[in-house]
């Protein structure tokens, strides 16, 4: 059998290292359709999978690759798929159900600028959004964004994992830039921790599918076959997952299934604080706009500005305690992301005017040019005396 | 003026009586919620017996459904039952079977699931020899939404978005199984209860994708609007009118009014399977250690 974990040091980009993370994780299936810029995910773990006893499988379309990766989860292994813009929207049906039906596998999307077909082959963060509200209904959300090839890695096994914690299909929201970025990627097996399925505590006619746990988490998830005879429906459902259509039923459900995420915040939410201590101006951003903004902030505290940077590695659930408690002593925060304002709008929706909120919009195509973060900076902090 | 008659009561002896088949039924599930004459209690009861015969438990088979009347099948059967999108029961499925290579995975939808919204996973499905057994229960329209046409309604046939008759031109279900790959095509009618059940049983027996089609009266729906009468006319409708053609070629099998209802295995031919092929062109020839997920090779 061949290796999960490739141990040691790597020269590889981002797409390639979240094939990798998954298959460290424990990814037995991959169901996926080829698009750019996530192709090289597919090609990666089409090589891979097949080495340790997993199957790669490519789909019709990218509606049926979200499908399969929920069968494949509930075959009893983990699952994942990957794509990007167009393919994004096409999955936008099938996470609902992975959502409603409490399904653990994970969804990487390699962002590209938007709408529609929009530039293939070019940067674009259009999809956080999409990512939070992109299909039907009300539903919580776990959003992870890698800024690096070696965190693409790390954050795709961090998915796996959430996913199994929380049973829910989990995002990975990288980019172009950050997917065919080649950087150093070390593999180092004693720091990777990986979560596995729980199974259920309880004998088949006592098990509830859907029982909360205190965490409002369903407790173990039987496999195909396991003896448990499932039912598993997207409609609204009890906690034996059978179908009950009234306001009763999805008043428990629909609540839980965002509650149980918003409940457990503080055990999900990872941030990135870096010089915040002193700043009166904080960028907030994400993804390949944090290394952008890296350089912002070292070329405005070159300048004497007091800046820090805040850098979501969750996105959702949005961090709002942390922000919160900034905007009670800062003048202001710079929001940079490559989409038209996005992000900003929860930054602005959490500070509630208890501070400025600036956002450095981006349409999309390449990355922000630093100096025009830095702009924004000094007009917040010329607003604020 | 007849008598009034009144309702028989059940005689006592038959109380404590279970149906045979209860092991595989949610009973705490039924009454179900499909209309009086309509096929798709026929096609479970067959399906139920299908699987007692082969001796099939929820350890060997599972059923995934999608959306609509016949989608609602899944949550009847006492088996790990998935009820998933519109459409997409098999694309659902195909990820279920590929990582359950020693069970068989079951599909049971209807005609507008299967092939309208959902026709592309069924040819790719079909293509790729993928280990499950579908089962298309064909009513010639969407039942559930209130009786609109579907892919499957004959021309001239009314829907409620056919208020004119229906002008598009209609599948040949086993045409286009037959065509896309499947390695045992077969279509009866649900009057044909026997027959049926044992297609069923030659479904699931083959491994790879094979495929029955059962055409059901809609006796609310399709054949109040199209002036056929209740579920027994119907039935009797096709009584009149099937005509058994087992290995005939499926192109020339369309339904339609005035039509004969050709009914009958018409494929019937093994071929490797997507794990079979998987594990000789991928696992063996580039000699990786066999999964434990993998079934043995049959020889």
């Amino acid at each position: 059998m061949g290796k999960r974990i490739l141990e040691g040091t790597h020269f590889m980009n981002g797409d390639e290292a979240c094939a990798e993370g998954a298959v460290a994780a424990g990814c037995s299936l991959f169901a996926g359709y080829p698009i750019t810029p996530q192709s090289e995910i597919a090609e990666r773990i089409s090589v891979r999978l097949p080495q340790v006893g997993g199957v790669f499988i490519q789909m019709e379309d990218e509606i049926s690759s979200m499908a399969a990766t929920l069968g494949g989860a509930w075959s009893g292994v983990k699952a994942m798929t990957a794509t990007s813009g167009p393919g994004f929207s096409l999955m936008m049906e099938n996470l609902g159900l992975g959502m409603m039906t409490e399904t653990p596998c994970v969804l990487i999307n390699i962002q590209r600028g938007g709408p529609s077909t929009g530039l293939p082959t070019l940067v674009g963060q259009g999809d956080m959004m999409q990512a939070r509200w992109g299909s039907h209904g009300d539903y919580g959300v776990i959003a992870l964004a890698p800024q690096s090839p070696q965190e693409s890695f790390e954050l795709t096994i961090e998915a796996f994992n959430l996913s199994e914690i929380y049973r829910l299909p989990v995002l990975v929201m990288s980019d172009e830039v950050v997917g065919h970025m080649y950087e150093r990627v070390d593999i180092d097996p004693d720091k990777i921790k990986i979560v596995e399925r729980k199974k259920p505590s309880l004998p088949p006619g006592e098990f509830l599918l859907y029982k909360p746990g205190e965490n409002l988490v369903p407790e173990g998830m039987p496999a195909f076959g396991d003896g448990y005879k499932v039912h598993v429906t997207g409609l609204t459902h009890d906690e034996r997952g059978y179908p009950v259509i009234n306001a009763e039923a999805q008043l428990e459900h629909a609540v839980r299934i965002k509650e149980k995420i918003y409940h457990n915040i503080d055990d999900i939410v990872r941030v990135e604080e870096l010089a915040t201590e002193d700043a009166e101006v904080i960028i907030v951003t994400y993804g390949i706009s944090a290394r952008t903004a890296f350089g912002a902030l070292n070329m405005a505290r070159d300048k004497g500005l007091k800046v820090g940077m805040l850098r979501l590695i969750t996105v959702w659930p949005f961090p709002e305690a942390i922000i919160k408690k900034m905007a009670e002593r800062v003048a202001g925060f710079v929001v940079p992301e490559i989409n038209l304002g996005q992000i900003v709008l929860e930054v602005e929706r959490t500070v509630c005017g208890a501070a400025q909120v600036r956002s450095v919009p981006h349409p999309g195509g390449e990355i922000h040019d630093p100096a025009v973060i830095v702009q924004a900076i000094e007009e917040v902090l010329a607003n604020a005396s | 003026m007849p008598a009034k008659t009144q309702p028989t009561p059940a005689p006592e002896v038959l109380q404590d009586v279970k149906h045979p088949m209860e092991k595989y039924l949610r009973m705490d599930r039924l009454p179900h919620i499909w209309c009086s004459g309509c096929g798709l209690g026929t096609t479970l009861s067959c399906f139920t017996y299908a699987l007692d015969e082969l001796d099939l438990t929820d350890a060997d088979v599972g059923v995934v459904s999608g959306i609509g009347c016949t989608g609602r099948a899944a949550g009847y059967l006492n088996l790990d039952s998935y009820h998933t999108t519109h459409g997409r029961a098999i694309a659902f499925a195909t990820g279920l079977a590929v990582s359950s290579p020693d069970k068989k995975v079951v599909v049971i939808s209807g005609d507008g699931d299967l092939f309208a919204i959902g026709g592309n996973h069924f040819i790719h499905a079909a293509r790729r020899n993928v280990n499950m057994t579908v089962f298309c229960v064909n009513n010639f329209n969407y039942g559930m939404t209130g009786g609109q046409f579907g892919p499957t309604t004959p021309i001239g046939q009314r829907g409620t978005t056919a208020p004119y008759g229906n002008f598009e031109n209609p599948f040949n279900l086993p045409y286009l199984a037959a065509s896309s790959g499947a390695v045992y095509v077969a279509r009866w009618t649900s009057l044909d209860a026997r027959r049926v059940k044992e297609a069923m049983i030659e479904a699931l027996q083959r491994p790879g994708f094979s495929f029955v089609e059962i055409v059901s009266p809609c006796p609310t729906n399709y054949g109040r609007r199209n002036r056929i009468g209740d579920g027994l006319d119907e039935l009797r409708y096709y009584q009149e009118h099937t005509v058994i053609k087992h290995g005939s070629d499926p192109k020339h099998a369309d339904l339609g009014p005035g039509r004969e209802i050709v009914v009958g295995t018409f494929v019937d031919q093994p071929q490797p399977t997507y794990l079979d092929l998987y594990q000789e062109l991928v696992v063996e020839k580039n000699k990786f250690e066999k999964p434990k997920n993998l079934p043995a090779k049959e020889s």
